[in-house]
């Protein structure tokens, strides 16, 4: 009985923001909108904000790129409305959060599916394997030559392309592959902030590997390859597309994307239409930005977050102790992980 | 009978002169040959330098031009590559430039002036003057990140001074409007269900101060509404819990819940000002000036100790005080080579891009600034971000942004340089 009324409840959620998309222009919406954060989903929140400017032309939306760590530091002094972000909030910034009095609400938005790529010449790997990647990118892997990873592959010293030490790509990355292991990521590798330059970094040496939001691979697909996966519970390999992304199997590096949104913001009518709209949004506007839609559910469980004003606020990504939860999406977003 | 024998001794000199040099030039052919090897280098290395800028130049034209179009000088920042436009970012440069040059020139040109015109008397005097002036030149090579986390904790939020009250509220500010703005009954995307058909609608309630708490809806308030532009007074009805909410669509489009939350927004006037800076466009256009000073005050002293000693002697025997003889002689003596030197310092900050990143950051926004705390960004950062996206259309559309940023260049030294020209001409 309880079920059919919370399906018949979430039904009603998901037909009234069907009906309010089709609202003609409003002028008379006024305000404005901070956003600050990973420049990973500042693709998303332009075309949020582009799109909404066009219904509502007199809300003025600012979108930075201080990066995920950098959005956060202005988010928790309550400078900006909503922050990007590329992974959860670290209990550090969440003490900074809770010091400053700041609550906010966490909403998932997409999926990235990070990809490690190779040149398009490299015939001889076509899959790795957890542990493979964790000799090439770790220090106590230390692999030198592709030999030292696999046998049989040629002795060719590899070239190391990763994206800067300061994006949320990078932490991501640093979090599956090194863990709570007391090793850390290479420090000889070439990083950059600009994606690009390692896409060009990779189609230019053939003994390279490098790693990257799979956006970057979806456009450069004819200069570059994916490395397939070997999923670590079910033993397969696997490759990044939006169907694997999506069904969870390539895992462990499919990420969601984050908006965090200011609990005391929320209450101004162009934030709430804004966040509205985004949620609304947010799977045509992944597709378009080369990033992978969530299941539905987990946007109606970010309605209900939003719709509860009180009792919706806080991180799902940290127990009550501050210990890091991970998993796939829809183990972690759910309503009795919530703490605030 | 002196001026003979100087004469004779300078005849002497002459003729010894001569001869020392044929005797050299005689024997001296692999000299010449070096003469012609380093006149040969010379033209090498200019045309290295020269062809180099072509190349970029022709490069960044071939992939630039055919992406310009009135669509990208005029459109604002989307996410679609065809309809992407950079005019909030060239409005912006405009602007952060132009605040920039008017500071940045008074300061640099008078600081030059002060350390080349009012020599110290004191020994005290003059170890301070050669420390400024130690400071100045090392000053000049620090990095312009370094500028940037400079501007950000001294304009963008001046050291911390100005607190946070127990309201939340920083600073000091003028020319700044407060309204609270309400959502009728149907319109909160979260909170209303089965309202379809009810006209979406807000209403601002004026706030004496910005500290006030928020509006308490009372029914007759003075309340008004955003129609065509224009604040309208409207009359509304407020819904406590117990009403039952109006019928009529147009009566329920004008109620607003007993228990709404308003939102506080603001508009600023044109002279809007406020302490700290935050990070709008003064505070941008300080942080370049800290980029470029120095650059300025070096090439102004330079400029200021060309000017022959003569012309000061002069004016300064003939009874004109230190005022007269910067004023009608040094300064316009000076001039075309201060404004050499200004040129190529405001070239430098209308491209710096990292300053600016740390204390603006903004890529995505619609509206060209309004006043002078309004937020902004400028084109190198559009360029830089466009640059750094997966699609290969925003790579075109970034080049053209440098055209454009190369246009907006020229034109500022275009400017500079009829200036010169005309400085110059009235001194001949």
């Amino acid at each position: 009985m309880k079920s059919v009324a919370s399906r018949v409840f979430i039904a009603m959620i998901i037909s009234s923001f069907g009906l309010l998309s089709s609202n003609a222009q409003n002028t008379s919406l006024r305000g404005k909108i901070e956003i600050d954060g990973s420049s990973t989903v500042y693709p998303i929140s332009e075309a949020a904000a582009s799109g909404f400017n066009k219904s509502y032309s007199n809300v003025q939306i600012n979108v930075g790129v201080s990066g995920t760590g950098g959005g956060f530091k202005r988010f928790t002094k309550g400078e900006t409305d909503i922050s990007d972000a590329s992974r959860p909030i670290k209990d550090s910034e969440f003490a900074a959060c809770k010091q400053a009095g700041v609550s906010f609400f966490e909403l998932p938005v997409a999926y990235d599916g990070l990809t490690l790529v190779v040149h398009k010449a490299n015939t001889w790997v076509d899959h790795l394997t957890l542990d493979e990647i964790r000799k090439i990118f770790t220090t106590a892997g230390g692999a030198k030559t592709w030999a030292d990873v696999r046998s049989g592959w040629p002795e060719k010293t590899i070239q190391i392309f990763a994206p800067g030490t300061d994006s949320g790509t990078f932490d991501y990355f640093k979090e599956v592959v090194v863990g709570k292991s007391d090793t850390s990521l290479r420090s000889d590798m070439s990083t950059s902030e600009d994606d690009n330059v390692l896409v060009t970094g990779v189609s230019g040496s053939p003994n390279a590997i490098g790693f990257f939001g799979v956006a970057y691979y979806e456009e450069n697909k004819d200069k570059l390859k994916s490395v397939a996966v070997v999923n670590p519970t079910t033993g397969e390999k696997v490759s990044p597309t939006a169907t694997t992304i999506e069904d969870g199997s390539y895992a462990p590096f499919s990420r969601p994307l984050f908006i965090y949104v200011n609990a005391k913001s929320f209450q101004r009518s162009e934030v709430r239409q804004f966040v509205a709209y985004y949620l609304r949004q947010a799977p045509a506007m992944a597709k378009q930005t080369g990033y992978v839609a969530l299941p539905a559910s987990i946007y109606t469980q970010c309605m209900m977050r939003c719709r509860d004003s009180k009792n919706g606020v806080g991180t799902h990504y940290l127990t009550n102790s501050m210990e890091k939860r991970s998993g796939a999406v829809t183990q972690v977003y759910r309503k009795e992980n919530l703490v605030d | 009978m002196s001026q003979s024998g100087t004469d004779k001794t300078e005849e002497k000199t002459a003729n010894a002169l001569a001869s020392h040099r044929r005797d050299k030039l005689r024997g001296s052919e692999s000299r010449m040959n070096t003469d012609r090897w380093f006149r040969r280098i010379c033209v090498m290395v200019a045309a290295v330098s020269v062809i180099i800028l072509l190349f970029l130049l022709g490069s960044i034209i071939q992939q630039g031009v055919p992406s310009l179009s009135t669509t990208l000088l005029t459109g604002t920042p989307e996410p679609d590559p065809s309809q992407a436009g950079a005019w909030p970012a060239i409005a912006g440069t405009i602007w952060v430039c132009s605040i920039c040059a008017l500071v940045t020139l008074p300061v640099g040109i008078g600081t030059a002036l002060l350390i080349e015109e009012f020599k110290p008397r004191s020994r005290w005097g003059s170890r301070i003057f050669s420390l400024i002036q130690l400071n100045i030149s090392n000053l000049a090579g620090v990095p312009s990140v370094v500028y940037g986390i400079l501007g950000l904790t001294a304009f963008v939020s001046m050291f911390s001074l100005f607190g946070v009250d127990k309201n939340g509220i920083q600073g000091f500010e003028v020319g700044a409007k407060y309204f609270d703005q309400f959502t009728n009954l149907a319109s909160d995307p979260f909170l209303s269900m089965g309202m379809e058909g009810v006209e979406e609608r807000y209403f601002l309630a004026p706030v004496a101060d910005r500290a006030d708490p928020p509006t308490i809806p009372k029914q007759g308030m003075t309340i008004f509404e955003y129609q065509n532009d224009q604040l309208n007074p409207v009359k509304i009805s407020v819904v406590g819990p117990e009403d039952l909410p109006p019928t009529d669509p147009v009566e329920l489009s004008l109620a607003i819940d007993a228990n709404a939350l308003p939102g506080r927004i603001s508009e600023k006037a044109w002279y809007y000002f406020r302490l700290p800076f935050g990070r709008g466009v003064l505070s941008g256009a300080l942080t370049l000036m800290l980029v470029i000073l120095p650059v300025i005050i070096i090439s102004s002293q330079e400029a200021l100790r060309s000017v022959p000693s003569s012309l000061r002697d002069g004016a300064r025997g003939l009874g004109a005080t230190p005022w007269q003889v910067i004023w009608n002689i040094t300064l316009p003596a000076a001039a075309p080579g201060i404004m050499t030197g200004s040129i190529l310092a405001m070239s430098r900050a209308i491209g710096e891009t990292a300053p600016i990143l740390i204390i603006a950051g903004i890529v995505y926004i619609r509206n060209a600034p309004h006043h002078l705390m309004d937020s902004y960004t400028v084109l190198p950062l559009q360029i830089y971000n466009w640059t750094s996206r997966p699609q290969e259309e925003f790579h075109s559309i970034a080049a053209a942004g440098i055209v454009v940023l190369l246009g907006i260049l020229l034109s500022f030294n275009a400017i500079a340089v009829i200036l010169r020209h005309r400085m110059q001409n009235k001194i001949n």
